[in-house]
């Protein structure tokens, strides 16, 4: 059954169906009904649902909530989550599973609360210190909000690598028809034997990143960038809608991503061989898939809302094979399909 | 928009004019709320104690987001909750200037409580506006530190459990506790005594800076109309029946 | 098919729900939909707005440029958006509140006292769901009765029979008003 849901809603009562029990949060918008529908909802199924005094102290509850092996997470939006990235450094450090929503705005500073996609740095290149990587997921669609939430939540502990929803103000203010996924069962939650749950009948555990012989801690690193290169080879994905005979591809992801898919219908409508690559995982980035892309497809139009950092990864992976131009928006502006369709017209001709 | 002078007839003495370090920028506050009162009140004492060149205001994140929209004077935005922290290094880059914050109680007092209490025990030499309206207003209503219990707000929609979310957070008798303070008092500004009595700690605060005693600290318990859903009259009541039941009015340190 | 509709007026006017039942009922019709409201401190100035985008290919901007329908439930709105209004669109505008004339001519005009008709109605507050009778006329894209549904799922009904009750009313005369300008 379909309901029409925002996407803070969507993606709150996701987390509640991926077993999510702890939540703990800071309000900021445009996330503000994610943790009202939190507070609503999560106490009726037993869960936590705690505001913190700020985001500092909520991100570091959801590495307490992870150490004990609860499925936990936060939300918050742009500024919010740069308090959160030293807890989520020491979430990766420690190896603890979590969930990170970012409803990304208009940055740097306090910006405003717009759309934008800034923070594709911060969330894919390690906005925390040190060398570690965020799973990143990036939903286009209020459906697809709701089932990256879920993915998220499995892969996390799967591979003990914390994920984040890169999301932005206009996927979680808007309303769309969602066919919510189906709840899990406590037992499909992998065991954790690592969890702080009391040492009895075994040795103690210890959730820490701290490791002061830097030939251990260089093993320690080793083994976790192993893990990177296993989620690297079975997790990256990514959408095509229209490439088979395309002169020229729109790359975008989340609301960007949505926008260029009505481009691209319009450019087919004029005759125009235009396609879309959509990147969903946007650590893994899909390398691989645009590699092969860019020998046959002569343009690869990176399009953001941002002055442009996707396409750093878009250029990496084309390594000059297809002319790479950029088109983008700041500070919160949302371009028309109209205005990239223009942009297209550069490139190609009917 | 700006705001039009009424032109004074010959012979009338205008009693109530804009305060010369207010701009004429219309205050983006809800109708009836406190935080205009308050900022008015911040111009007055300013332009009584003639600081206005040499004033800088850190405006925090929160409905007095747009302060530096509304003063003629120098501003900084600061990150939520950091006022405290900018002010003193604006402050000890140049001890002349006169430094004032101007913070709501997520900001001072969630957020923002290690640089407050920091500040404060530094005996840092600037002054300090906190309003207290037990409420987050900007972000549409969620509980604050502050906020009384019982109280239903969107993040505490079965009222607030002190069992779960702690009590009303008392900062300034915290505060008061510090050797480093020179002045903390609690005020209101509900009726026109307490308006007046609110101006005067204000104007106190600032002369405190000026005559180098340290830091100074005014709270006013204060009223959000729009998130507590009543209308502007009520909400004055609100304060008188329910605010002050835990925050009570007066002078909590004053060292002279 | 991609069709936009902005709805905008004071807070208070009910222009969100407006748009959410015109959402529900679109999708209980099977098109694809959006609903985007404005958000965050721009509602303090007491205004309010939403948009809501209905097609049958998935819906790529939520955002519309050019909406073919407007309600103006205030005159700021009027003026704010109908320069924005799609050529030959439809503007819907509420005369108990809005003096000005709107200046196009390439577009529909209908002027409904939207809050006199739901005076008369008893119940002020649903001057929204007049005009949301008045919109789906001029949409012409499903009958009345998947937003009669949507407008009681939306209200809830517990307790609420007489709300409900007028609110049908309310979309009913908005419908029918349409009529004129046939
Ligand atoms: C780091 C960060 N977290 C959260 C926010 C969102 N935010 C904006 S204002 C505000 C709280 C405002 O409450 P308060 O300080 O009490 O001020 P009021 O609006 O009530 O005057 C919050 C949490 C932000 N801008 N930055
Ligand atoms: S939301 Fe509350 S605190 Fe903010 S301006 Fe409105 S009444 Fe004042
Ligand atoms: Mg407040």
């Amino acid at each position: 059954m379909k309901v029409l849901m925002r996407g803070n809603e969507a993606m709150a009562e996701a987390a509640i169906r991926a077993g999510c029990r702890c939540y703990f949060c800071y309000p900021i918008t445009p996330q503000g009904e994610l943790v009202e529908y939190m507070a609503r909802h999560l106490p009726r199924h037993g869960g936590v649902f705690l505001q913190a005094e700020s985001e500092v102290a909520a991100i570091n509850m959801v590495y307490g909530a992870a150490a004990a092996g609860a499925r936990t997470m936060t939300s918050s939006s742009s500024p919010g989550i740069s308090l959160k990235m030293e807890g989520i450094s020491y979430l990766a450090g420690a190896r603890l599973p979590a969930v990170i929503v970012n409803v990304m705005r208009a940055g740097p500073g306090l910006g405003n609360i717009a759309p934008a996609q800034g923070d594709y740095f911060q969330a894919t290149k390690g906005g925390g210190h040190g060398d570690y990587r965020l799973i990143v997921l990036a939903p286009s669609t209020v459906q697809e909000a709701a089932e990256l939430v879920m993915l998220a939540f499995d892969l996390s502990d799967r591979y003990r690598v914390p994920a984040m929803i890169l999301a932005d103000g206009m996927l979680g203010q808007m309303m769309e028809p969602v066919e919510l996924p189906e709840p899990i069962l406590p037992q499909m939650i992998p065991p954790k034997p690592w969890a702080l749950t009391g040492a009895k009948d075994r040795a103690p555990n210890v959730v820490s990143s701290f490791d002061l012989d830097p030939y251990r801690f260089r093993e320690i690193l080793r083994a976790l960038w192993e893990i990177y290169r296993e989620i690297e080879r079975n997790e990256v994905r990514w959408e095509e809608y229209e490439t088979g005979d395309a002169e020229l591809v729109l790359v975008a992801y989340g609301t960007m991503g949505r926008i260029c898919r009505t481009v691209v219908r319009q450019a087919r409508r004029e005759g125009l061989r235009v396609g879309l690559f959509r990147p969903i995982t946007l650590w893994p980035f899909p390398s691989e898939p645009l590699r092969e892309l860019s020998h046959r497809v002569p343009v690869l139009l990176t399009v953001e809302l941002s002055a442009g950092q996707m396409w750093e990864d878009v250029r990496l992976a084309v390594e000059g094979r297809a002319k790479t131009p950029f088109y983008g928006e700041l500070g919160g502006v949302v371009p028309t399909p109209d205005e990239i369709l223009s942009e297209v017209k550069r490139y190609v001709r009917g | 928009m700006s705001v039009v002078e009424a032109k004074v007839p010959a012979g009338f003495v205008p009693v109530y004019t804009r305060p010369k370090s207010l701009s004429e920028k219309r205050f983006t506050y809800c109708p009836g709320c406190h935080h205009g009162i308050i900022t008015r009140l911040v111009a007055e004492a300013i332009d009584e104690l003639g600081i206005q060149e040499r004033t800088v205001g850190i405006a925090p994140v929160g409905c007095a987001v747009f302060l530096y929209e509304f003063f003629r004077c120098d501003f900084a935005q600061a990150a939520h909750g950091r006022a405290c922290a900018v002010a003193t290094g604006i402050k000890r880059a140049n001890p002349d200037l006169i430094v004032f914050t101007y913070q709501g109680d997520g900001d001072l007092a969630a957020i923002g409580a290690a640089e407050t209490i920091h500040a404060a025990n530094r005996g840092e030499n600037i002054t300090v506006i906190f309003v207290n309206n037990q409420i987050y207003g900007m972000t549409g209503g969620e509980m604050a530190p502050t906020t009384l219990p019982g109280m239903r707000t969107v993040t505490t929609p079965e009222g607030r459990d002190v069992r779960i979310t702690g009590y009303p957070l008392r900062m300034s008798e915290m505060l008061a506790q510090l050797d480093g303070p020179a002045y903390i008092t609690r005020q209101a500004v509900f009726d026109v005594r307490h308006v007046q009595m609110a101006r005067k700690a204000i104007v106190k605060a600032f002369k405190n800076q000026i005559e180098g005693k340290g830091f100074s600290l005014v709270e006013i318990v204060a009223a959000c109309p729009t998130n507590l859903h009543i209308p502007p009259v009520e909400a004055s009541r609100w304060v008188t029946e329910q605010a002050l039941k835990y925050f009570p009015l007066g002078d909590l340190k004053v060292r002279d | 098919m991609e069709t936009g509709i902005v709805f905008a007026g004071f807070g208070g006017q009910g222009i969100l729900l407006a748009g959410k039942v015109l959402a529900r009922a679109a999708m209980e019709e099977g098109f694809e939909v959006t609903w985007l409201p404005s958000y965050g401190p721009e509602m303090r100035g007491g205004t309010a707005n939403c948009t809501v985008v209905i097609a049958d290919e998935p819906v790529g901007s939520p955002i519309v440029d050019t909406p073919w329908i407007l309600v103006a439930m205030n005159g700021p709105s009027l003026e704010r958006f109908s320069p924005r209004v799609a050529k030959g669109g439809l503007i819907i505008v509420n005369a108990s509140l809005v003096s000005q004339k709107v200046e196009r001519a390439d577009v529909r005009i209908l002027l409904i006292p939207l809050n006199d008709i739901a005076q008369e109605l008893g119940e002020p507050r649903c001057a929204n769901m007049v005009a949301l009778g008045a919109t789906v006329r001029g949409l012409g894209l499903f009958s009345l009765d998947p937003v009669l549904v949507a407008m009681e799922e939306e209200l809830g009904t517990r307790g609420r029979e007489k709300l409900v009750e007028v609110n049908r009313q309310a979309l009913l005369r908005g419908y029918s008003f349409l009529n004129a300008l046939r």
